[in-house]
Protein backbone atom coordinates (compact mmCIF):
# COMPACT_ATOMS: atom_id res chain seq x y z
CA UNK A 1 0.00 0.00 0.00
CA UNK A 2 2.76 2.39 0.97
CA UNK A 3 4.65 1.35 -2.15
CA UNK A 4 1.79 2.57 -4.32
CA UNK A 5 1.95 6.05 -2.83
CA UNK A 6 5.74 6.15 -2.93
CA UNK A 7 5.69 5.15 -6.58
CA UNK A 8 3.12 7.86 -7.36
CA UNK A 9 5.21 10.42 -5.49
CA UNK A 10 8.42 9.59 -7.37
CA UNK A 11 6.50 9.52 -10.64
CA UNK A 12 5.09 13.05 -10.31
CA UNK A 13 8.41 14.31 -8.97
CA UNK A 14 10.63 13.15 -11.86
CA UNK A 15 8.86 11.27 -14.64
CA UNK A 16 5.80 13.47 -15.02
CA UNK A 17 7.35 16.71 -13.85
CA UNK A 18 4.68 19.40 -14.35
CA UNK A 19 7.11 21.99 -15.68
CA UNK A 20 9.42 19.91 -17.84
CA UNK A 21 7.12 17.18 -19.17
CA UNK A 22 3.77 18.99 -19.38
CA UNK A 23 4.94 22.61 -19.82
CA UNK A 24 2.71 23.86 -17.01
CA UNK A 25 3.36 27.13 -15.24
CA UNK A 26 5.75 28.14 -18.02
CA UNK A 27 5.00 31.87 -17.90
CA UNK A 28 6.13 32.27 -14.30
CA UNK A 29 8.75 29.56 -14.81
CA UNK A 30 10.54 31.69 -17.39
CA UNK A 31 9.78 35.12 -15.93
CA UNK A 32 10.75 34.54 -12.27
CA UNK A 33 13.87 32.38 -12.72
CA UNK A 34 16.51 35.08 -12.94
CA UNK A 35 18.03 34.31 -9.52
CA UNK A 36 17.93 31.37 -7.15
CA UNK A 37 16.61 33.22 -4.10
CA UNK A 38 13.35 34.52 -5.59
CA UNK A 39 12.91 31.28 -7.53
CA UNK A 40 13.06 29.20 -4.35
CA UNK A 41 10.55 31.53 -2.62
CA UNK A 42 8.10 31.07 -5.48
CA UNK A 43 8.81 27.34 -5.43
CA UNK A 44 7.87 27.08 -1.73
CA UNK A 45 4.66 29.07 -2.32
CA UNK A 46 3.69 26.72 -5.16
CA UNK A 47 4.33 23.61 -3.02
CA UNK A 48 2.09 24.94 -0.22
CA UNK A 49 -0.77 26.01 -2.51
CA UNK A 50 -0.59 22.82 -4.58
CA UNK A 51 -0.67 20.67 -1.42
CA UNK A 52 -3.82 22.49 -0.23
CA UNK A 53 -5.80 22.98 -3.45
CA UNK A 54 -5.44 19.56 -5.07
CA UNK A 55 -6.90 17.65 -2.06
CA UNK A 56 -9.54 20.40 -1.56
CA UNK A 57 -10.67 20.17 -5.17
CA UNK A 58 -10.56 16.40 -4.87
CA UNK A 59 -13.10 16.53 -2.02
CA UNK A 60 -15.34 18.84 -4.09
CA UNK A 61 -15.10 16.60 -7.12
CA UNK A 62 -15.67 13.33 -5.28
CA UNK A 63 -18.52 14.51 -3.05
CA UNK A 64 -20.35 17.18 -5.08
CA UNK A 65 -19.61 17.18 -8.81
CA UNK A 66 -18.95 13.61 -9.93
CA UNK A 67 -21.79 11.69 -11.55
CA UNK A 68 -23.78 10.08 -8.74
CA UNK A 69 -21.84 11.98 -6.06
CA UNK A 70 -24.97 13.78 -4.87
CA UNK A 71 -26.67 10.47 -3.98
CA UNK A 72 -26.37 11.39 -0.28
CA UNK A 73 -28.63 14.40 -0.91
CA UNK A 74 -31.20 12.33 -2.80
CA UNK A 75 -30.13 13.16 -6.37
CA UNK A 76 -28.36 10.01 -7.61
CA UNK A 77 -28.53 10.95 -11.31
CA UNK A 78 -27.13 14.45 -11.19
CA UNK A 79 -23.85 15.03 -13.04
CA UNK A 80 -22.33 18.43 -12.32
CA UNK A 81 -18.88 17.90 -13.88
CA UNK A 82 -19.52 20.67 -16.44
CA UNK A 83 -19.30 23.40 -13.78
CA UNK A 84 -16.01 21.88 -12.60
CA UNK A 85 -13.71 24.46 -14.17
CA UNK A 86 -15.43 27.41 -12.56
CA UNK A 87 -15.47 25.70 -9.13
CA UNK A 88 -11.79 24.73 -9.25
CA UNK A 89 -10.58 28.18 -10.23
CA UNK A 90 -12.81 29.67 -7.52
CA UNK A 91 -11.32 27.33 -4.90
CA UNK A 92 -7.79 28.17 -6.03
CA UNK A 93 -8.41 31.94 -5.93
CA UNK A 94 -10.05 31.66 -2.50
CA UNK A 95 -7.29 29.42 -1.08
CA UNK A 96 -4.59 31.83 -2.25
CA UNK A 97 -6.47 34.71 -0.66
CA UNK A 98 -6.97 32.83 2.64
CA UNK A 99 -3.36 31.75 2.78
CA UNK A 100 -2.28 35.33 2.16
CA UNK A 101 -4.45 36.62 5.04
CA UNK A 102 -3.32 33.84 7.40
CA UNK A 103 0.33 34.47 6.68
CA UNK A 104 -0.17 38.21 7.11
CA UNK A 105 -1.78 37.68 10.52
CA UNK A 106 0.41 34.95 12.03
CA UNK A 107 3.69 34.87 10.09
CA UNK A 108 4.39 38.45 8.99
CA UNK A 109 8.06 37.71 8.21
CA UNK A 110 7.16 34.93 5.81
CA UNK A 111 4.38 37.08 4.34
CA UNK A 112 6.82 39.84 3.54
CA UNK A 113 9.18 37.55 1.68
CA UNK A 114 6.48 35.58 -0.18
CA UNK A 115 4.14 38.58 -0.52
CA UNK A 116 4.29 39.48 -4.19
CA UNK A 117 4.41 35.88 -5.38
CA UNK A 118 1.20 34.68 -3.80
CA UNK A 119 -1.29 36.52 -6.08
CA UNK A 120 0.74 35.39 -9.11
CA UNK A 121 0.00 31.80 -8.21
CA UNK A 122 -3.74 32.10 -8.91
CA UNK A 123 -3.01 32.32 -12.61
CA UNK A 124 -0.20 29.74 -12.55
CA UNK A 125 -1.27 26.94 -14.88
CA UNK A 126 0.62 24.37 -12.79
CA UNK A 127 -1.94 24.75 -9.99
CA UNK A 128 -5.06 24.44 -12.14
CA UNK A 129 -3.28 21.82 -14.25
CA UNK A 130 -2.57 19.73 -11.15
CA UNK A 131 -6.25 19.79 -10.24
CA UNK A 132 -7.36 18.90 -13.77
CA UNK A 133 -4.94 15.95 -13.93
CA UNK A 134 -6.27 14.79 -10.56
CA UNK A 135 -9.83 14.83 -11.97
CA UNK A 136 -8.85 13.19 -15.25
CA UNK A 137 -7.04 10.34 -13.49
CA UNK A 138 -9.77 10.00 -10.86
CA UNK A 139 -7.46 9.92 -7.82
CA UNK A 140 -8.87 9.14 -4.37
CA UNK A 141 -8.26 11.52 -1.46
CA UNK A 142 -4.91 10.14 -0.26
CA UNK A 143 -3.61 9.79 -3.79
CA UNK A 144 -4.52 13.41 -4.43
CA UNK A 145 -2.55 14.51 -1.34
CA UNK A 146 0.50 12.59 -2.58
CA UNK A 147 0.06 13.97 -6.08
CA UNK A 148 -0.34 17.54 -4.85
CA UNK A 149 2.81 17.39 -2.71
CA UNK A 150 4.89 15.54 -5.31
CA UNK A 151 3.97 17.71 -8.26
CA UNK A 152 4.50 20.89 -6.22
CA UNK A 153 7.98 19.79 -5.14
CA UNK A 154 8.76 18.72 -8.71
CA UNK A 155 7.84 22.16 -10.06
CA UNK A 156 9.84 23.94 -7.33
CA UNK A 157 12.86 21.76 -8.04
CA UNK A 158 12.70 22.54 -11.77
CA UNK A 159 12.47 26.31 -11.28
CA UNK A 160 15.36 26.32 -8.79
CA UNK A 161 17.52 24.29 -11.16
CA UNK A 162 16.75 26.66 -14.05
CA UNK A 163 17.51 29.70 -11.90
CA UNK A 164 20.88 28.20 -10.97
CA UNK A 165 21.74 27.62 -14.62
CA UNK A 166 20.64 31.15 -15.61
CA UNK A 167 22.82 32.70 -12.92
CA UNK A 168 25.85 30.97 -14.45
CA UNK A 169 24.74 31.82 -18.00
CA UNK A 170 25.40 35.49 -17.31
CA UNK A 171 29.11 34.83 -17.78
CA UNK A 172 28.81 33.17 -21.17
CA UNK A 173 28.95 34.77 -24.59
CA UNK A 174 25.55 34.14 -26.17
CA UNK A 175 24.77 35.21 -29.79
CA UNK A 176 22.99 38.57 -29.79
CA UNK A 177 19.56 37.43 -31.02
CA UNK A 178 19.43 34.54 -28.55
CA UNK A 179 20.14 36.60 -25.44
CA UNK A 180 17.51 36.53 -22.73
CA UNK A 181 14.42 34.62 -23.76
CA UNK A 182 15.86 32.59 -26.65
CA UNK A 183 18.68 30.93 -24.75
CA UNK A 184 16.35 30.31 -21.80
CA UNK A 185 14.03 28.29 -24.01
CA UNK A 186 16.92 26.19 -25.29
CA UNK A 187 18.22 25.66 -21.73
CA UNK A 188 14.79 24.45 -20.64
CA UNK A 189 14.72 22.12 -23.65
CA UNK A 190 18.04 20.57 -22.59
CA UNK A 191 16.78 20.23 -19.00
CA UNK A 192 13.63 18.49 -20.26
CA UNK A 193 15.81 16.06 -22.21
CA UNK A 194 17.82 15.32 -19.08
CA UNK A 195 14.64 14.68 -17.11
CA UNK A 196 13.50 12.22 -19.76
CA UNK A 197 16.21 9.90 -18.53
CA UNK A 198 13.93 9.21 -15.56
CA UNK A 199 11.09 7.90 -17.70
CA UNK A 200 9.98 4.38 -17.05
CA UNK A 201 11.05 4.36 -13.39
CA UNK A 202 8.79 2.12 -11.35
CA UNK A 203 9.19 1.37 -7.67
CA UNK B 1 -11.13 49.70 -41.31
CA UNK B 2 -8.95 52.61 -40.18
CA UNK B 3 -5.24 52.37 -39.48
CA UNK B 4 -5.64 52.17 -35.71
CA UNK B 5 -7.92 49.15 -35.97
CA UNK B 6 -5.54 47.54 -38.42
CA UNK B 7 -2.59 48.08 -36.07
CA UNK B 8 -4.52 46.58 -33.15
CA UNK B 9 -5.40 43.54 -35.24
CA UNK B 10 -2.07 42.81 -36.94
CA UNK B 11 0.48 44.25 -34.49
CA UNK B 12 0.49 41.26 -32.13
CA UNK B 13 1.31 38.79 -34.92
CA UNK B 14 4.98 39.75 -35.43
CA UNK B 15 5.78 43.17 -33.97
CA UNK B 16 4.45 42.54 -30.50
CA UNK B 17 3.92 38.81 -30.41
CA UNK B 18 2.45 37.62 -27.09
CA UNK B 19 4.57 34.45 -26.96
CA UNK B 20 7.90 35.54 -28.46
CA UNK B 21 8.12 38.97 -26.84
CA UNK B 22 5.85 39.18 -23.83
CA UNK B 23 6.40 35.56 -22.62
CA UNK B 24 2.66 35.05 -22.18
CA UNK B 25 0.61 31.91 -22.68
CA UNK B 26 3.44 29.48 -23.31
CA UNK B 27 2.05 26.99 -20.84
CA UNK B 28 -0.54 25.40 -23.07
CA UNK B 29 1.16 26.37 -26.31
CA UNK B 30 3.74 23.64 -26.33
CA UNK B 31 1.93 20.53 -25.28
CA UNK B 32 -0.61 20.56 -28.10
CA UNK B 33 1.80 21.06 -30.98
CA UNK B 34 2.80 17.51 -31.90
CA UNK B 35 0.11 17.59 -34.62
CA UNK B 36 -1.18 20.40 -36.83
CA UNK B 37 -4.76 19.31 -36.23
CA UNK B 38 -4.74 19.70 -32.46
CA UNK B 39 -2.76 22.94 -32.73
CA UNK B 40 -5.40 24.31 -35.12
CA UNK B 41 -8.29 23.44 -32.82
CA UNK B 42 -6.46 24.93 -29.85
CA UNK B 43 -5.75 28.13 -31.82
CA UNK B 44 -9.37 28.58 -32.81
CA UNK B 45 -10.44 28.00 -29.21
CA UNK B 46 -7.99 30.60 -27.88
CA UNK B 47 -8.93 33.20 -30.55
CA UNK B 48 -12.64 32.80 -29.69
CA UNK B 49 -12.11 32.97 -25.93
CA UNK B 50 -9.75 35.97 -26.09
CA UNK B 51 -12.00 37.91 -28.49
CA UNK B 52 -15.26 37.34 -26.65
CA UNK B 53 -13.84 37.75 -23.15
CA UNK B 54 -12.26 41.03 -24.25
CA UNK B 55 -15.57 42.24 -25.69
CA UNK B 56 -17.51 41.16 -22.58
CA UNK B 57 -15.06 42.72 -20.13
CA UNK B 58 -14.91 45.94 -22.17
CA UNK B 59 -18.68 46.31 -22.29
CA UNK B 60 -19.04 46.13 -18.49
CA UNK B 61 -15.71 47.80 -17.63
CA UNK B 62 -17.39 50.87 -16.16
CA UNK B 63 -19.56 48.77 -13.82
CA UNK B 64 -16.81 46.50 -12.43
CA UNK B 65 -15.54 47.65 -9.00
CA UNK B 66 -11.76 47.82 -9.04
CA UNK B 67 -11.19 45.59 -6.02
CA UNK B 68 -12.98 42.53 -7.43
CA UNK B 69 -12.14 42.95 -11.11
CA UNK B 70 -9.84 39.92 -11.27
CA UNK B 71 -12.53 37.55 -10.05
CA UNK B 72 -15.11 39.08 -12.44
CA UNK B 73 -12.74 38.63 -15.39
CA UNK B 74 -11.95 35.11 -14.23
CA UNK B 75 -15.64 34.19 -14.12
CA UNK B 76 -16.28 35.55 -17.62
CA UNK B 77 -13.27 33.69 -19.01
CA UNK B 78 -14.13 30.46 -17.19
CA UNK B 79 -17.70 30.53 -18.54
CA UNK B 80 -16.45 30.98 -22.12
CA UNK B 81 -13.95 28.15 -21.69
CA UNK B 82 -16.69 25.87 -20.38
CA UNK B 83 -18.69 26.63 -23.56
CA UNK B 84 -15.72 25.75 -25.77
CA UNK B 85 -14.99 22.61 -23.73
CA UNK B 86 -18.59 21.36 -23.92
CA UNK B 87 -18.75 22.15 -27.64
CA UNK B 88 -15.59 20.13 -28.33
CA UNK B 89 -16.81 17.24 -26.19
CA UNK B 90 -20.07 17.16 -28.18
CA UNK B 91 -18.78 17.61 -31.73
CA UNK B 92 -15.10 16.61 -31.75
CA UNK B 93 -14.71 14.07 -28.97
CA UNK B 94 -11.48 12.54 -30.33
CA UNK B 95 -9.68 15.88 -30.43
CA UNK B 96 -11.10 16.86 -27.07
CA UNK B 97 -9.54 13.69 -25.59
CA UNK B 98 -6.16 14.48 -27.18
CA UNK B 99 -6.17 18.03 -25.87
CA UNK B 100 -7.05 16.58 -22.43
CA UNK B 101 -6.58 19.18 -19.70
CA UNK B 102 -5.25 21.88 -21.98
CA UNK B 103 -8.66 23.19 -23.04
CA UNK B 104 -9.45 23.86 -19.38
CA UNK B 105 -6.08 25.51 -18.99
CA UNK B 106 -7.11 28.30 -21.40
CA UNK B 107 -8.58 29.86 -18.23
CA UNK B 108 -5.13 30.42 -16.80
CA UNK B 109 -3.63 31.29 -20.18
CA UNK B 110 -1.94 34.59 -19.41
CA UNK B 111 -2.79 36.02 -22.85
CA UNK B 112 -6.53 35.97 -22.15
CA UNK B 113 -6.16 37.39 -18.67
CA UNK B 114 -3.47 39.86 -19.72
CA UNK B 115 -5.53 41.33 -22.55
CA UNK B 116 -8.66 41.57 -20.42
CA UNK B 117 -6.74 43.41 -17.73
CA UNK B 118 -4.38 45.40 -19.95
CA UNK B 119 -6.56 46.38 -22.90
CA UNK B 120 -10.26 45.65 -22.43
CA UNK B 121 -10.49 47.52 -19.10
CA UNK B 122 -9.53 50.77 -20.86
CA UNK B 123 -11.14 50.53 -24.31
CA UNK B 124 -14.46 50.29 -26.18
CA UNK B 125 -15.92 46.79 -26.82
CA UNK B 126 -15.44 46.93 -30.64
CA UNK B 127 -11.72 47.63 -30.59
CA UNK B 128 -11.21 45.25 -27.66
CA UNK B 129 -12.77 42.48 -29.73
CA UNK B 130 -10.26 43.17 -32.52
CA UNK B 131 -7.41 43.24 -30.01
CA UNK B 132 -8.53 39.83 -28.74
CA UNK B 133 -8.59 38.43 -32.28
CA UNK B 134 -5.16 39.93 -33.02
CA UNK B 135 -3.52 38.47 -29.93
CA UNK B 136 -5.22 35.15 -30.56
CA UNK B 137 -3.75 35.20 -34.07
CA UNK B 138 -0.28 36.01 -32.73
CA UNK B 139 -0.55 32.98 -30.43
CA UNK B 140 -1.87 30.83 -33.29
CA UNK B 141 0.97 31.86 -35.61
CA UNK B 142 3.58 30.46 -33.21
CA UNK B 143 1.49 27.39 -32.50
CA UNK B 144 1.09 26.58 -36.19
CA UNK B 145 4.79 27.17 -36.96
CA UNK B 146 5.90 24.89 -34.12
CA UNK B 147 3.32 22.25 -35.04
CA UNK B 148 4.37 22.41 -38.70
CA UNK B 149 7.98 21.51 -37.90
CA UNK B 150 7.11 18.95 -35.25
CA UNK B 151 4.60 17.06 -37.36
CA UNK B 152 6.59 17.27 -40.61
CA UNK B 153 9.86 16.02 -39.14
CA UNK B 154 8.42 13.89 -36.35
CA UNK B 155 5.94 11.84 -38.34
CA UNK B 156 6.49 12.99 -41.93
CA UNK B 157 2.95 14.28 -42.36
CA UNK B 158 0.91 17.49 -42.28
CA UNK B 159 -2.67 17.46 -40.99
CA UNK B 160 -2.37 13.66 -40.96
CA UNK B 161 -1.56 13.51 -44.72
CA UNK B 162 1.72 11.73 -45.44
CA UNK B 163 4.22 14.12 -47.10
CA UNK B 164 7.52 12.35 -46.54
CA UNK B 165 7.24 8.58 -46.89
CA UNK B 166 8.64 6.91 -43.79
CA UNK B 167 11.34 4.29 -44.12
CA UNK B 168 9.28 1.74 -42.21
CA UNK B 169 6.69 2.00 -44.99
CA UNK B 170 9.26 1.54 -47.73
CA UNK B 171 10.06 5.24 -48.22
CA UNK B 172 13.27 7.18 -47.67
CA UNK B 173 12.52 9.37 -44.63
CA UNK B 174 13.66 8.29 -41.18
CA UNK B 175 11.28 9.93 -38.65
CA UNK B 176 12.96 12.10 -36.03
CA UNK B 177 11.54 10.79 -32.76
CA UNK B 178 12.83 13.76 -30.76
CA UNK B 179 10.36 16.04 -32.58
CA UNK B 180 7.46 14.21 -30.93
CA UNK B 181 8.93 14.60 -27.43
CA UNK B 182 8.50 17.68 -25.20
CA UNK B 183 12.05 19.17 -25.49
CA UNK B 184 11.80 19.78 -29.25
CA UNK B 185 9.08 22.39 -28.73
CA UNK B 186 11.44 24.44 -26.57
CA UNK B 187 14.21 24.25 -29.16
CA UNK B 188 11.90 25.31 -32.01
CA UNK B 189 10.55 28.31 -30.09
CA UNK B 190 14.08 29.25 -29.00
CA UNK B 191 15.30 29.25 -32.61
CA UNK B 192 12.14 31.02 -33.80
CA UNK B 193 12.85 33.85 -31.34
CA UNK B 194 16.44 33.98 -32.62
CA UNK B 195 15.26 34.33 -36.23
CA UNK B 196 12.60 36.91 -35.30
CA UNK B 197 15.09 39.02 -33.35
CA UNK B 198 17.71 38.88 -36.08
CA UNK B 199 15.25 40.70 -38.35
CA UNK B 200 13.54 42.85 -35.72
CA UNK B 201 16.57 44.17 -33.86
CA UNK B 202 14.51 46.46 -31.61
CA UNK B 203 13.35 43.32 -29.75
CA UNK B 204 16.89 42.42 -28.58
CA UNK B 205 17.41 42.11 -24.82
CA UNK B 206 20.21 43.40 -22.67
CA UNK B 207 21.58 40.39 -20.86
Amino acid sequence: MLEHYLSLFIKCLFVENLALAFFLGMCTFLAVSKNVKTASMLGIAVIVIQFITVPANNLIYQHLLKKGALAWAGYPNVDLTFVGLICYIGVIAAMVQILEMTLDRYFPALYNTLGIFLPLITVNCAILGGTLFMVERDYNFWESCTFGLGSGIGWAMAIMALAGIREKLKYSDVPLGLRGLGITFITVGLMAMAFMAFSGIQL
Amino acid sequence: MNSNQKEVLTGPIFNNNPIALQILGICSALAVTTKMETAMVMSVAVILVTAFSNAAVASIRLQIPGSIRIIVQMTIIASLVILVDQFLKAFAFGISKQLSVFVGLIITNCIVMGRAEGFAMKNEPGISFLDGVGNGLGYSAILMIVAFFRELFGSGSLFGVQILTLSREGGWYEANGLMLLPPSAFFIIGFFIWVLRTFKTEQLEEA
